[in-house]
């Protein structure tokens, strides 16, 4: 997609660290060399409404202010999220969704008629981080089944934000995520 | 941009280049108005705009002459900053700054914030009147007393709106008339109590809080020296008679305020870290009616065989006995010769005569 | 450096390059990260200034008069409700002169309640008698807060800087940051004259009677006028140094011969600019003017960019109820009498943080059309969401 604008929306709940995963993911294209551009859709909700992050990365420099309607690509970080079905507004045909849930990834495709890849986050991020904090393992997720930007971009983003032992068990997240993902490992609709 | 320079030095140029020259040898000495021959400095000049018998300007002029040439001044709007400034006229032989009503606390803060940026030691003095301090300016107030910025608030209570007219505020007494509080078939005057500021003020738990008259200068500029010495917060509140607010013949400005002292309505208390630590005691206890008679503002009080006047004559004593209980005020030395410098008693803290 | 970075963080490291002395300020969505980011820097040690938290918006913009007043190099920020509580002491800056410089990130202003962006509380406080200068982008933001703290020392006028909030402020991307050495250089040590100082006692704020305001009134108005002047040449100056520009007065892009053009201010420009790329084909390509110096106000500049033109659209991000737009209201004045003056589309929009899609662009442009489109509306407004006798 080299030469496109792409475009990302990503969904979760206040205290999942939604924005931080959108500035994560804009960060993570800037060191891979892209523009970018990371914002959310500005709300006062408090801890556990729904949340919207929007990202767009493109070659050249992004003007457009608009918020994401036609996103390429969703990230969400809450499973519960996915009962309304509306999540998927505007996702634009070929487009994926990396979803953290527990739920088989063929099902969540099949519901929503889209790719899907699904990763059991929260769970992965207690183990290793010891906080339920989903966002670095579904960002390693998305970026292991696009390829669109190299982990270690990813890596050098987190560098930037965190330190000390909350950097060294992010990085250690990533590894082990993208370890355990194959590239275009997306589970299509059942009848695509 | 200066540079910082230690206090002593500082002081030193300050002095010479407003202090008084020396006379030369062979001066006539009588060309002098005795005012002009005062050697001290002078922060508030005269020729003002201020009426015949103002407390408040004396006051000021009080509080400047002590606190120096090395200060400058946040002034709340209010009858000070209209009779010292208008312009291209000044009274003000120091950086003086007028900005509004109700931000005085909130300039000085900033004076002072940009002093410590600076490293320098000018101290920054806060002026409002009650208006300015009890009602309007109360948040800004309370705002610089809490982040603790070292500037001296000093408050000119004349107990009513004066600038606009004599209007109530929250520093008024009880059953005080203005023209927002007057007294009618359905009124005795103001129907709420004074504020209890300086409790409030001294709630911040700052350095130190008092109150001062304009009846006793030496008592006044003894407590703004003191404040002066303070690296912190610190607040005065200083009685100050205006005799077209209260009706009282401008010659007797001084004389109200010191009864407004000696019958316990207005206590000199000095209150550090919010513990009372010294007052000013009083020789011998007036009744209220020997300060409210000379004051128009009171006279529906004084109307004989009136219920009404009785009652609310007997209501402003007992908050006078109640000032003198709560804060031990009556002198146990009779035969004092000076009531502000010879019975003035510590109580824990502080020595008395303490400068 | 280019770096990805979130306004608000930008701006704040904007401000600690400039090295202010004393800073206030007090909490209020969405400025707040930017007060949050510099007091974590004062925190750190990587910025020394006296850091004071006040308890209103009201004491923010008094505390930095006061220390301003005294000579000192002074920043504050806020918005919306911050801005008109402020307003009694933005007035008292100005008519003192005093330099300051202020962000605003742009919010509505409540009721109802909206703490979302549009330019009610700056448009509010038009007439203060402050510089005010709209940002497109963060990097214009960076670039402005710097040039402001310049233009401010030069003129002795505060300057307010008006960046659309959330949109910019909350907006991670790339940014060049500049150098603090560079930085150091270009901004000279502030030399305030009539700071008050104990060695040279003045007095500030005085009463003045009928005899002198109106000629202290003029000569703020004159001040502002050269204003423009300034602003300019600062632009020019950090030009040369950066290679970019801020935004100068007014700027333009676009298709230089086209007959409609469309002027905007803040964040909407960048938008209008993507709609054009991608809708120009159809909806034909526009002359897009950006506004960035509100006040002053640049008659000469406008009536430059707007020449030839026979369609200018206007957009406000606010709205002056029962006269319309603000913006609008003063480009129609400044072009009255011109003998080819454009016909004037005045349209408000995006108010309380309506999202502005790229479509707005055809939408506009195909509104133009209409020989009987009103001179005033707001644009994006769903008038079925309205019982009819409020429509």
């Amino acid at each position: 997609m080299v030469g496109v604008m792409i475009e990302y929306r990503i969904h979760g709940r206040g205290g999942q660290g939604s924005v931080a995963a959108a500035y994560l993911l804009a960060a993570t294209a800037f060191h891979a060399g892209q523009m970018c551009q990371a914002f959310p859709a500005f709300g006062a909700e408090r801890r556990g409404a729904p949340v919207t992050a929007f990202v767009r990365t493109d070659e050249a420099p992004i003007r457009l202010r608009a918020q994401v309607r036609t996103p390429h690509f969703l990230i969400v970080q809450d499973g519960t999220l996915l009962q309304d079905p509306s999540i998927v507004a505007g996702l634009r045909p070929g487009g994926g969704m990396v979803v953290n849930t527990t739920r088989p990834g063929d099902e969540v495709a099949a519901e929503f008629g889209c790719r899907a890849l699904t990763i059991p986050a929260t769970e992965l991020a207690e183990e290793v981080i010891g906080r339920p904090i989903p966002n670095t393992a579904l960002l390693a997720a998305f970026l292991s089944v696009t390829g669109l930007f190299e982990i270690a971009s990813l890596s050098v983003a987190l560098r930037d934000r965190f330190s000390g032992t909350t950097l060294e068990r992010n990085l250690a997240l990533v590894e082990k995520v993208a370890a355990t993902i194959r590239p275009d490992a997306w589970k299509e609709p059942a009848d695509a | 941009m200066a540079e910082h320079d230690p206090r002593g030095e500082r002081l030193d140029e300050l002095r010479r280049k407003f202090g008084r020259e020396p006379l030369p040898p062979g001066a006539d000495q009588k060309e002098l108005t005795p005012r002009e021959a005062q050697p001290r400095f002078r922060g508030l000049e005269s020729g003002h705009r201020a009426c015949q018998g103002c407390g408040e300007a004396l006051a000021a002029r009080l509080v400047t002459e002590c606190a120096g040439p090395d200060v400058m001044i946040a002034n709340a709007t209010g009858c000070l900053e209209v009779f010292t400034t208008a312009w291209p006229q000044s009274s003000w032989r120091v950086p003086w700054m007028h900005s509004l009503f109700e931000n005085a606390g909130a300039i000085a803060s900033g004076m002072e914030a940009a002093m410590k940026a600076k490293g320098k030691n000018t101290k920054v003095l806060a002026f409002g009147g009650d208006g300015g301090t009890y009602d309007i300016g109360f948040q800004a107030l309370s705002g610089m007393l809490e982040r603790y910025h070292n500037v001296l608030y000093v408050c000119y209570d004349n107990e009513a709106y004066m600038n606009t007219g004599i209007q109530r505020s929250s520093s008024t007494p009880h059953a005080a008339t203005t023209t927002t509080s007057p007294a009618g078939k359905e009124r005795m005057g103001k129907r709420h109590l004074k504020k209890d500021l300086l409790a409030i003020v001294a709630a911040h738990h700052i350095p130190y809080a008092a109150a001062a008259s304009v009846a006793y200068p030496a008592d006044l500029q003894r407590k703004v020296r003191y404040a002066m010495g303070i690296e912190g917060p610190t607040f005065l509140v200083i009685h100050s008679p205006c005799p077209l607010g209260w009706r009282h013949d401008s010659a007797l400005t001084i004389e109200v305020a010191r009864r407004g002292v000696e019958c316990g309505l207005f206590p000199l208390v000095e209150i550090e870290r919010g513990a009372v630590t010294n007052v000013m005691p009083i020789r011998k206890v007036r009744p209220v009616t020997d300060y409210l008679e000379l004051q128009g503002r009171f006279s529906h009080l004084m109307t004989p065989d009136d219920a009404r006047a009785e009652e609310e004559r007997a209501h402003l004593q007992a908050l006078a006995d109640h000032n003198i209980q709560t804060f031990g005020l009556r002198g146990d030395t009779p035969d004092a010769g000076d009531t502000q410098a010879s019975s003035s008693v510590g109580r824990g803290g502080h020595p008395a005569g303490r400068v | 450096m280019l770096e990805a970075i979130e306004g608000s963080q930008a701006i704040a490291r904007a401000v600690a390059m400039c090295r202010p002395d004393v800073v206030a300020a007090y909490p209020i969505t969405p400025q707040t990260h930017i007060v949050e980011a510099l007091s974590r820097l004062v925190a750190e040690g990587e910025m020394h200034t006296e850091f004071v938290s006040v308890e209103s918006e009201f004491s923010a913009a008094s505390v930095v008069l006061g220390a301003a007043a005294t000579g000192a190099r002074a920043y504050t920020a806020t918005a919306s409700q911050g801005v008109l509580l402020m307003a009694e002491v933005l007035f008292n800056i100005s008519g003192m002169r005093v330099p300051l410089v202020m962000t605003v990130a742009n919010r509505a202003v409540s009721a109802p309640l909206s703490i979302w962006n549009d330019h009610s509380d700056s448009m509010a406080v038009r007439d203060c008698g402050w510089i005010q200068l709209h940002c497109a982008d963060n990097q214009e933001a960076v670039d402005t807060t710097i040039q402001a703290f310049r233009i401010s020392q030069e003129t002795e006028l505060p300057v307010m800087v008006c960046m659309d909030g959330f949109v910019l402020t909350h907006t991670l991307e790339p940014i060049e940051m500049p150098d603090q050495t560079d930085i150091d250089g270009w901004l000279p040590p502030l030399e305030f004259d009539r700071r008050l100082d104990p060695s040279d006692p003045k007095s500030l704020g005085t009463l003045v009677s009928p005899d002198f305001f109106a000629e202290v009134r003029h000569s703020h108005h004159a001040a502002m006028i050269r204003a423009l002047d300034v602003i300019e040449t600062v632009d020019d100056d950090w030009h040369a140094m950066t290679g970019r520009r801020g935004g100068g007065l007014v700027e333009v892009a676009g298709d230089p011969e086209a007959k409609i053009g469309i002027l905007a201010m803040g964040s909407t420009f960048g938008t209008l600019e993507t709609g054009m790329e991608h809708a120009g084909a159809q909806a034909g390509r526009a002359r897009l003017i950006k506004l960035r110096a509100f006040r002053p106000f640049p008659a000469a500049a406008l009536r430059a960019a707007c020449a030839g033109l026979e369609h200018l659209i206007v957009i406000d991000r606010a709205i002056s109820p029962g006269l319309g737009g603000v913006v609008g209201t003063e480009v129609a004045a400044v072009l009255a009498g011109a003998p080819d003056a454009p016909r004037i589309h005045n349209h408000a929009l995006g108010l309380g943080g309506r999202d502005i899609p790229e479509t707005i662009y055809a939408d506009l442009m195909t509104a133009v059309a209409d020989p009987d489109g009103p001179a005033f509306s707001v644009f994006d407004a769903d008038l079925t969401k309205l019982d009819p006798e409020d429509r």
